[in-house]
């Protein structure tokens, strides 16, 4: 039998008003992949915050390596060799890579800090594990999969071997998930140990040795990946039969709702990243954007919104030239927009579920009058969109801060998703959704469609944008490479389409 | 004999009571810190009375006995505290949009200056008080509104932090205050027929009504300073334009997202911050001074600074810190006369309950208070980590 590294036995954690976990008792045995899976809001981030001492169990025992481990804070866990990779990275943008990985455990030379022995135990690590790196990189100049192997290092730099990975995959393209698959399986050869969780069941399937499966704060299942298939998991983790293929109709695509002609749009840093880019978006139909991210998808998003200015070139929505005009106007004209990133953006984490919901229609006059918020039409209007939506929380008063990381995706979509809309520009809207709530989503913007509305669709995500686009960009460089339609459309051509920005398969529709 | 368990309960059971008496009936939860900052320092300043040799006991005797002691010492207390209602919502109002005004001296002296111009007037004294009391009020506010809105706009066209151009704008308009009230060549708006530096006297009529000789002399100014506070407070916490205010200070970048104006929410923010502060300038010209004098606001707006932290920025809690801060102010001769003990154990008190407030770490560790948010809309907060 392996050695267990790791047992968590019947523990409980209650907040205020919601049981996250009960009795949950789990093992990871040395060197395996131990997948997490679960609902939004079963409970798994509580979980492991509390093996990593972010929070402490009301009952039940926690123990490494077969001894009780009573962790005050996280420091503790790290001293036991527990390393935890947040999906929300902990980096400093402004520090260098190996500033970072050796901060609060600096390596020094007297009463100096000894970087070039720091640079030289990263680029061990690095060889060793098959993590690129470059040490003297700032971290704020790195891609998302960049810095979350940067988080990785740092864990392995405070000698973890066992390694929490909360949702890593949910940010990452899906080149940089097959890369970051290769690191994981070298970490466990050489003896690492990981608990893993996701919510793509592909990769449940693909790396995970066991699988522990939360519902509503308990284990309802726990298998291997050979006894199972995605949808029995689906299944058991929603408590129903999933569906994964949303059903959907051809669409009966109107006239152009959203039309851009020569746009041009600059990043923060003064890059043109949108350069002269022409789309156009028909009423009854999801044109999807596909790119790997950076070829300015989301300044154009933003440009289209009123959220940034354009430099150049015009934005035509509803017949209307809404070139510049501020995200209300543009708002008031019927057009949502559900933002990439959510915790900057989409939501106010100290506010209210309620006030979240109403966060950008406060001023229309049901719910306030002369500027007087009209706070019982604004808690009606959160009860009915909670219910609608499923948001699972105590109440509609209870800070956003409180929801797992799904329940707050789902606010920002009933927020988004009601009212009288003509175009819905949506970017990544399933990001670190369970598999019941991304069917429940995209149904939502099938119906939205089929009611004839425009939807933009920008998702890193290729089995989405294939799923429900009618139509696809390939955005490459800050222009559309090529349109295709979706029904011809192979994870092939897009793929090579992403990457080159040309092929000759697509001459045929190129623009 | 009585049971200790006894009495023991009913100390717990007086205190639970007393406990749910600050926190239901009160909503006092988010001042405990300030009540337990003021009692701290009260006791560190009771000890540093006895080190000089002073019974402390004494000495705050007759310190609460200068401010509350009769009926015209009350008096002089709440006219001592008005004008620091307006200072210290200066601080309060924009703090919710995440901007620290230090300028309510400046916004002050801006205001009073302008009351006093207008109320000096020639034509004032021709229209009736319940024309020309508005007018003066109303002067003294788009004063203080506009000397309080320039640090706005200079954050939201060029980036300036309004710490450093409000601390800018406090000299800017003292100097150029001290020069139109003191030059007599050329003359600006210096009173050449006195012996001090100061401004014509205001009209008859744009004097606010006294309402007890006191000293200082208690008016109606008290009246427009607690309206203020609902008025503020009402604002913040119900309008839609408070909701905006609390929106850009917790995540601008949401606020620009739902669509909210958020240069124009700073810089409104800021104006109706200058307009509460020159609301209590004008209120102290036309009630108390009769002219302006460069000297008559030195402090006050710092003052507010300390005291709307102590109320820890809530509107309505700012009236009980402006009492407290303002009667201690007017008690403390008193104590001089009666206790020997310098005027300016008030002040170092004073200091202490800055400087715990301010650091509120050693409060909540020493008291066991739990962080509680700032903003209205803010939900219930929820403990985090265990
Ligand atoms: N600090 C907190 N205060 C109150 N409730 C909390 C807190 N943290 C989590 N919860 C609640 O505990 C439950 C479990 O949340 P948790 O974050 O563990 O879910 P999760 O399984 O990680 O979900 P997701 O997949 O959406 O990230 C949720 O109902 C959540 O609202
Ligand atoms: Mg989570």
């Amino acid at each position: 039998m392996a050695n267990s590294v790791l047992e968590v036995d019947n523990v409980t954690k209650t907040f205020p008003g919601v049981v996250a976990n009960e009795d949950v008792s789990l093992t990871l045995n040395e060197g395996e992949i131990h997948c997490l899976l679960g609902e939004n809001g079963a409970g798994k981030s509580t979980l492991v915050n509390m093996v990593f001492g972010l929070y402490r169990p009301d009952r039940g025992t926690i123990r490494v390596r077969g001894q009780d481990a009573h962790f005050e804070d996280s420091g503790d866990a790290i001293a036991r060799g527990i390393g935890m990779v947040h999906q929300h990275f902990q980096l400093i943008p402004v520090f260098t890579v190996a500033e970072n990985i050796i901060l609060g455990n600096e390596v020094t030379k007297g009463a100096l800090l000894d970087l070039a022995a720091a640079r030289r135990q990263i680029h061990a690590l690095a060889e060793r594990y098959g993590l690129a790196v470059d040490p003297d990189a700032t971290v704020g100049d790195l891609s998302v999969g960049e810095q979350q192997r940067v988080e990785l290092v740092k864990a392995l730099f405070r000698d973890a071997d066992i390694l929490i990975l909360d949702e890593p995959t949910a940010v990452l393209t899906p080149g940089e998930v097959d890369d970051f698959f290769g690191v994981v399986q070298s970490l466990t050869q050489q003896g690492k140990s990981i608990i893993f969780i996701t919510h793509k069941l592909r990769e449940v399937l693909a790396v995970a040795d066991r699988i522990t499966v939360l519902r509503a704060g308990r284990v309802v299942g726990s298998t291997t990946a050979e006894g199972t298939t995605q949808q029995s998991l689906a299944n058991l983790m929603v408590g129903r039969d999933v569906v994964f293929q949303v059903e959907k109709t051809t669409a009966q695509p109107g006239a152009a709702a959203m039309q851009t002609r020569g746009l041009r749009v600059q990043d923060d840093r003064g890059l043109e990243t949108v350069t002269g880019l022409d789309m156009e978006v028909r009423s009854g139909e999801i044109f999807g954007i596909a790119g790997v991210e950076g070829n300015g998808q989301r300044e154009l998003v933003e440009a289209v919104c009123g959220m940034r200015p354009a430099t150049g070139g015009r934005v035509e929505m509803l017949g209307r030239d809404t070139t510049d005009w501020n995200p209300r106007r543009v708002n008031e004209l019927g057009v949502a927009h559900i933002p990439e990133n959510r915790s900057k953006h989409g939501v106010v984490a100290q506010y209210s579920i309620a006030d979240n919901l109403v966060l950008n229609r406060y001023s229309q006059t049901k719910f306030s009058r002369r500027g007087v918020r009209n706070t019982s039409a604004i808690d009606t209007e959160a009860a009915a969109l909670m219910e609608q939506f499923d948001v699972r929380a105590t109440g509609a008063s209870a800070a956003l801060s409180t929801l797992s990381g799904g329940n707050q995706q789902k606010v920002v979509v009933a927020r988004e998703l009601t009212g009288d809309l003509r175009i819905l520009v949506v970017a990544q809207p399933t990001r670190g959704l369970d598999v019941g709530s991304i069917e429940f989503i995209h149904r939502q913007i099938i119906e939205l469609r089929d009611r004839g509305a425009a939807v933009l669709l920008v998702s890193a995500e290729l089995d989405e944008i294939m799923a429900l686009s009618d139509r696809i960009g390939v955005m490459y460089r800050g222009r559309l490479a090529a349109t295709v339609d979706a029904a011809d459309a192979t994870r092939e051509e897009l793929g090579l389409l992403m990457a080159t920005g040309s092929s000759s398969a697509t001459d045929r529709e190129q623009q | 004999m009585s049971r200790p368990g006894d009495a023991d309960s009913s100390i717990t059971r007086a205190s639970g009571h007393l406990h749910r008496f600050l926190t239901e009936a009160w909503r006092l939860q988010p001042l405990y810190v300030s009540l337990y900052a003021i009692l701290l320092s009260l006791l560190i300043g009771g000890v540093l009375i006895s080190l000089i040799g002073v019974n402390p006991l004494t000495a705050y005797w007759a310190l609460l006995r200068g401010m509350v002691g009769d009926g015209e010492r009350l008096a002089g207390s709440l006219a001592r505290s008005v004008p620091f209602i307006g200072s210290a919502l200066a601080l309060a109002l924009p703090f919710r949009a995440g901007l620290f005004n230090i300028g309510a001296e400046g916004q002050l002296l801006a205001g009073g200056l302008t009351a006093a111009y207008v109320g000096a007037l020639s034509w004032m004294s021709d229209l009736p008080g319940g024309i020309a009391i508005p007018l003066i009020i109303i002067a003294g506010t788009m004063g203080g509104a506009v000397w309080g809105g320039i640090p706005g706009v200079l954050r939201t066209k060029t980036g300036a932090h309004e710490v450093i151009s409000t601390i800018m704008l406090n000299s800017v308009v003292l100097f150029a205050a001290r020069w139109m009230v003191g030059s007599r060549d050329p003359v600006v708006l210096r009173d050449t027929e006195s012996t001090v530096p100061r401004t014509d006297p205001i009209s008859d009529t744009a004097v606010l009504p006294e309402l007890v000789d006191s000293q200082p002399v208690l008016h109606t100014g008290l009246f427009a300073l607690l309206g203020l506070c609902f008025v503020v407070a009402f604002m913040l916490n119900r309008t839609n334009f408070g909701f905006e205010i609390a929106t850009v200070g917790l995540n601008p970048h949401a606020a620009h997202y739902s669509g909210m104006n958020v240069n124009r929410v700073i810089v409104l923010a800021m104006a109706a911050a200058g307009a509460c502060a020159g609301l209590a300038a004008a209120s102290e010209i036309s009630g108390t001074n009769g002219h302006f004098q460069p000297g008559t606001f030195f402090l006050m707006g710092f003052d507010g600074i300390a005291i709307a932290l102590l109320a820890r920025t809530k509107p309505v809690a700012v009236i009980a810190a402006a009492l407290l801060w303002g009667s201690m102010l007017s008690g403390a001769p008193l104590m001089q006369q009666e206790a020997d003990m310098s005027i300016d154990v008030v002040r170092i008190i004073q200091a202490l309950v800055l400087l715990f407030v301010a650091a509120d770490a050693v409060v909540r560790y020493l008291f066991r208070v739990h962080e509680q948010g700032q903003s209205p809309f803010r939900a219930t907060s929820v403990e985090g980590a265990a």
